[in-house]
């Protein structure tokens, strides 16, 4: 317990840490995979076409790779200096940002070709196929999915310790690399090991809730 | 599909297209463009930049990490897939001491981010008394992680067969093992392969975890080359970001491809709704599912089992 208690200004430093990637990357990851999105489904051919190839591109790109890019590449490129932990939400929003849009697409295609044929039936645009018809019935078979999206978005931030961001997963090093933090290497990762544990199962949670919520029987 | 969200465009839908067409490509050609001059303005293409990769012997470093990223990603997939299949088996069976022990074991792996397990392994066990070398610490890690996953996409392929594939077997007398070796598992295995293969591919993007616990692998060596002369970091990223895209898609080409075969085979196509709609209206014994089976599964394979148990 020492391992906590001896260095609970680290665990809040680095629990926020976490949550403040995930917070963000989420974030950008939501906007950029809805546009995303709406671009696989569009009408447009280079759209889809764009949309296409940065899903397949990033997708197949370790998560690894993706933040050596934004955290290592950028600062050669000249450009105005930020932190790592900016570089390293751009990364995550970035790489989850393709799951998001994946999931999306999929739920659409979950809503039954009737439901956009009668709207077209009855003279509606794509714009309002979509934004009264198509994604209100979407949205609800979108909900569980995406939260396992974002489950594996919280456990890939603990990529960021390995590029020097103060998150859960860099806290073994900050306490063994000081001399007068207690505990060793096994306890404090067994805690952090904890931790998402007890979030995963947090989010696991809140996702059958409204599984069960918003369940639409067809 | 998605011609199904909208019309044959019209004239002015044709023009609105057109403006967003130009519009996509402007912002995208935009993107690339900025990234270019940026790289070109700071000497990125230059000669110097570029130098180590002229030299063989930095091509046959590479070609040593992509093999030491292979080896992790053969062993972690070949004993993911084993670990896969004991947490699935383990997990439907009838025994709660069996069954809830495995359940705990399958979510804790699959909750535990797979670098804070790698992490674990290699800097955890020495406190312990166990030295593991970080080769070891990926494989078993992702063997962890990957298994529990597997042992999900397994079980439920095998919950989503109708019953009467179970109970048909139990009725010819097999015995338990029997009706899970002959009849359960190769149809959940041929049902599952697209998500098996996909996870596969899942196993060797966090290959490059291996990175972050000093275990050699490719993007380890991108690092080192780093600082060889020129500082090349943004092109051995390049470079070697090239490999791992190239492997993952081949890999996950396999899974699309998969995935397209399965579905023309027919054997996860629903019968003819005539045959459901007969099902659900009456209540009907264990010989007629069977039969009604048949009759659905032959239009697509025959001996396919379609999925009329369910109706």
């Amino acid at each position: 317990m020492d391992v906590i208690f001896g260095n609970l200004d680290l665990w809040g430093r680095a629990l926020g840490n976490t949550l403040l990637v995930f917070a963000f990357g989420g974030v950008i990851a939501l906007v950029l995979g809805l546009v995303v999105g709406a671009m696989r489904v569009s009408p447009v051919p280079i759209a889809r076409a764009v949309g296409t190839v940065y899903v397949n591109i990033i997708r197949n790109t370790p998560l690894t790779l993706v933040f050596f890019f934004f955290v290592f590449g950028y600062p050669v490129l000249g450009l105005p200096r930020l932190s790592n932990t900016v570089l390293g939400i751009l990364a995550i929003g970035i790489y989850t940002a393709t799951y998001v849009a994946e999931t999306l697409r999929a739920g659409i295609s979950t809503v039954p070709v009737g439901q956009a044929e009668a709207a077209r039936a009855i003279g509606l645009p794509f714009g309002q196929v979509m934004s009264l018809i198509v994604l209100p019935q979407a949205f609800r078979t979108v909900v569980p999915p995406m939260m396992s999206v974002f489950i594996a978005l919280l456990k890939n931030t603990t990529v960021a310790a390995g590029f020097s961001i103060g998150e859960l997963a860099a806290l073994r090093a900050t306490i063994n690399d000081s001399h007068d933090r207690p505990g060793n290497p096994m306890e404090v990762l067994l805690w952090v090991a904890v931790v998402f544990v007890v979030l995963v199962l947090l989010m696991s949670w809140v996702q059958r809730y409204l599984e069960n919520r918003w369940r639409i029987a067809r | 599909m998605s011609s199904v969200l909208f019309d044959v465009p019209g004239p002015r839908a044709r023009r609105r297209n057109g403006i967003l067409a130009v519009l996509t490509t402007v912002v995208v050609a935009a993107v690339i463009g900025f990234l270019v001059y940026r790289m070109s303005v700071t000497g990125q293409f230059s000669a110097e930049k570029w130098y180590v990769f002229g030299f063989s012997t930095v091509w046959g470093q590479i070609l040593k990490a992509l093999g030491n990223t292979l080896a992790a990603f053969g062993l972690a997939a070949v004993l993911s897939l084993v670990l896969g299949f004991a947490l699935a088996i383990g997990r439907l069976s009838d025994h709660a001491w069996v069954r809830v022990p495995v359940t705990v074991v399958t979510e804790l792996f699959r909750a535990v981010p797979v670098l804070v397990m790698m992490m674990l392994l290699y800097y955890g066990l020495p406190d312990i008394g166990i030295k593991m070398e970080p080769y070891w610490a990926v494989v078993l890690a992702l063997m962890a992680y990957n298994g529990s996953v597997l042992a999900e996409a397994l079980r439920a392929g095998i919950e989503s067969l109708p019953r009467g594939q179970r109970e048909a077997g139990y009725a010819i007398g097999l015995r338990k093992s029997g009706v899970m070796r002959l009849i359960l598992l190769p149809q959940a295995i041929r049902a599952m392969l697209p998500v098996i293969v996909a996870q596969l591919v899942v196993t060797m993007k966090d290959t490059a975890l291996g990175f972050i616990i000093t275990y050699p692998e490719l993007l380890y060596y991108a690092k080192l080359l780093s600082s060889q002369q020129g500082r090349p970091i943004l092109q051995s990223a390049i470079v070697i970001g090239g490999i791992y895209i190239v492997m993952c898609l081949i890999l996950s080409g396999l899974a699309k491809w998969l995935e397209i075969r399965t579905r023309r085979s027919g054997r996860t196509v629903l019968p003819p709704p005539i045959t459901r709609a007969t099902i659900a209206a009456h209540e009907i014994t264990n010989t007629q599912l069977i039969s009604a089976q048949f009759i659905g599964g032959s239009a697509g394979d025959a001996g396919g089992g379609g999925d009329a148990g369910k109706g």
